[in-house]
């Protein structure tokens, strides 16, 4: 039986690998079989998608199948798919999609730190700081900082009944509050701008449509 | 068996020391036996502003080193044979005691008083955790001022990882001219930010620094604004049902704490 099934797609090659082999047969196979084709010189790069199966991979022999691939010199990996993960990775993935609830104010000085999405129920007072890998949600007056997005994901928000935030920090971005005093506003959301690669604060209804993916668990299986 | 009640603010220079004296007084002044406790040890001033400072023999650290027993430390009042003060130390400083010690000297005086009053120092080490330690009930104190609004959310924080009942609010120093005009925060607002419940709120008034140099706590003059204040507060915290002080004509701006005092605007 063949063990790597090679298709060409529009977007460039798919590599269905058997799941039942060894890894090293399967390796081995690749190679040969990646090495019998004849490229041509100026043809242009290819890219790569690697479909497992129900192979388990560990990132160590994700790089070996990739170091394969990558040595044809036309040839450029795109993704690594396999269908199955581990308990942990399982429950990271689900630690980071749940909606974590909190009723409380977060006062000056208290830091209070989510995976995933939070949703405040309180206010958070200035000198106070509420942070989360996913969105944060404020059923509140936010005068304090709030970091969304902490592991480096720009597609989180900052929403908060009341927003006058002395800092929004999304992923590794930051805008501050003016120096000049000024009023806070009802029912916004902070979001990076991809065209400006900055935070900018919108209504609530003008970001549910830049992201129409809000529920992070949808977000998630979709970005994988 | 009495309770304790803390004075703290996070802040230095807010009106703890004033507002401890003023309510032991004021508390006094409706017949409950009173003891204030000075835990601001190297930087004693409860007993210069009750006037009292050149009767103190022995002081807190010596009751926590067993020099002396507690009641040989306790100074009586020159005006109300009911009001008693427990002064610091001047000599010695916060690490001296231990949270334990002052938990247990607290415990003793609830024995034999309706109230026991504890004047916190600034700050939130040592002292503050002393202060706090023997406290079954907090008053925080603040200034309309941004910077002392700030201390009191953290000590706020702070206090609601003890085992305190949720602190009340008492915002000293309000000049009413500046807070119409918005120059400075008012009362609504430090209450939504803090959101604890409002105590007492005291006007500022020259009287008050008057009478805490000449050693007379301003809650025993009754023609002064501030001393009605204080009164004020001493009798909500007997439980009684005490509008707030109107500062002027303004309407509307203490409705919601007249609304938890049970009153109708």
């Amino acid at each position: 039986m063949q063990k790597i099934m090679i298709k060409g797609t529009r977007d460039g090659l798919t590599l269905r690998l058997d799941d039942q082999c060894g890894f090293d047969e399967l390796l081995q196979e690749l190679e040969e079989k990646l090495s019998m084709n004849g490229i041509e010189e100026d043809d242009p790069m290819v890219r790569v998608s690697v479909q497992l199966g129900k192979r388990y991979v560990t990132d160590e022999q994700k790089e070996q199948i990739s170091k394969v691939i990558r040595d044809r010199q036309k040839l450029v990996v795109d993704r690594i798919d396999s269908e199955v993960i581990t308990k942990q990775e399982a429950l990271n993935w689900k630690e980071n999609t749940d909606l974590t609830p909190i009723v409380r104010t977060i006062r000056s000085g208290q830091v209070v730190h989510v995976k995933g999405d939070m949703l405040l129920i309180g206010d958070v007072n200035p000198g106070g700081q509420v942070s989360a890998t996913g969105h944060i949600f404020v059923l509140g007056k936010l005068r304090g900082i709030a970091h969304s997005g902490m592991d480096g994901d720009e597609g989180t928000v900052i929403a908060a009944s009341y927003m006058q935030p002395s800092q929004l920090r999304i992923s590794d971005q930051v805008s501050r509050s003016p120096d000049y005093d000024s009023e806070g506003v009802y029912m916004e959301c902070g979001y990076v701008d991809e065209q400006e690669g900055k935070i900018r604060m919108d209504t609530l209804q003008q970001v549910t449509k830049k992201r129409p993916d809000l529920v992070s668990f949808e977000r998630r299986m979709l970005n994988g | 068996m009495g309770e304790a009640i803390v004075v703290t603010s996070g802040k230095g220079g807010v009106g703890k020391t004033t507002t401890t004296a003023n309510l032991g007084t004021a508390l006094a002044l409706q017949d409950k036996k009173v003891c204030l406790i000075d835990t601001d040890i190297g930087l004693r001033n409860l007993d210069v502003v009750m006037g009292l400072e050149n009767r103190i023999i022995y002081d807190i650290v010596d009751v926590v080193k067993e020099r002396c027993k507690t009641k040989q430390a306790l100074i009586t009042d020159k005006r109300f044979d009911c009001l008693h003060v427990l002064p610091a130390a001047q000599t010695s400083d916060k690490s001296e005691v231990t949270p334990e010690a002052i938990q247990a000297i607290v415990e003793e005086l609830k024995q034999d008083y309706d109230y026991v009053v504890i004047d916190c120092p600034a700050g939130i080490e040592q002292g503050y955790k002393n202060a706090v330690a023997g406290a079954d009930k907090a008053i925080v104190v603040t200034t309309p001022e941004k910077s002392s609004v700030r201390d009191a959310d953290r000590i706020i924080g702070l206090l609601e990882q003890e085992d305190i009942e949720s602190p009340k609010l008492v915002i000293n120093r309000i000049r009413n001219h500046m807070m119409k005009n918005g120059d400075m925060l008012d009362v609504d607002e430090i209450v939504s930010i803090l959101s604890i419940d409002l105590l007492g709120i005291i006007i500022d008034d020259d009287s008050v620094l008057k009478a805490a140099n000449s050693g007379e706590p301003v809650a025993m003059k009754p023609d002064s604004k501030a001393s009605l204040a204080y009164r004020n507060i001493a009798r909500r915290i007997l439980g009684e049902a005490v509008p707030l002080q109107n500062l002027d004509e303004e309407k509307g701006v203490f409705t919601k704490v007249k609304r938890f005092f049970g009153i109708r605007s």
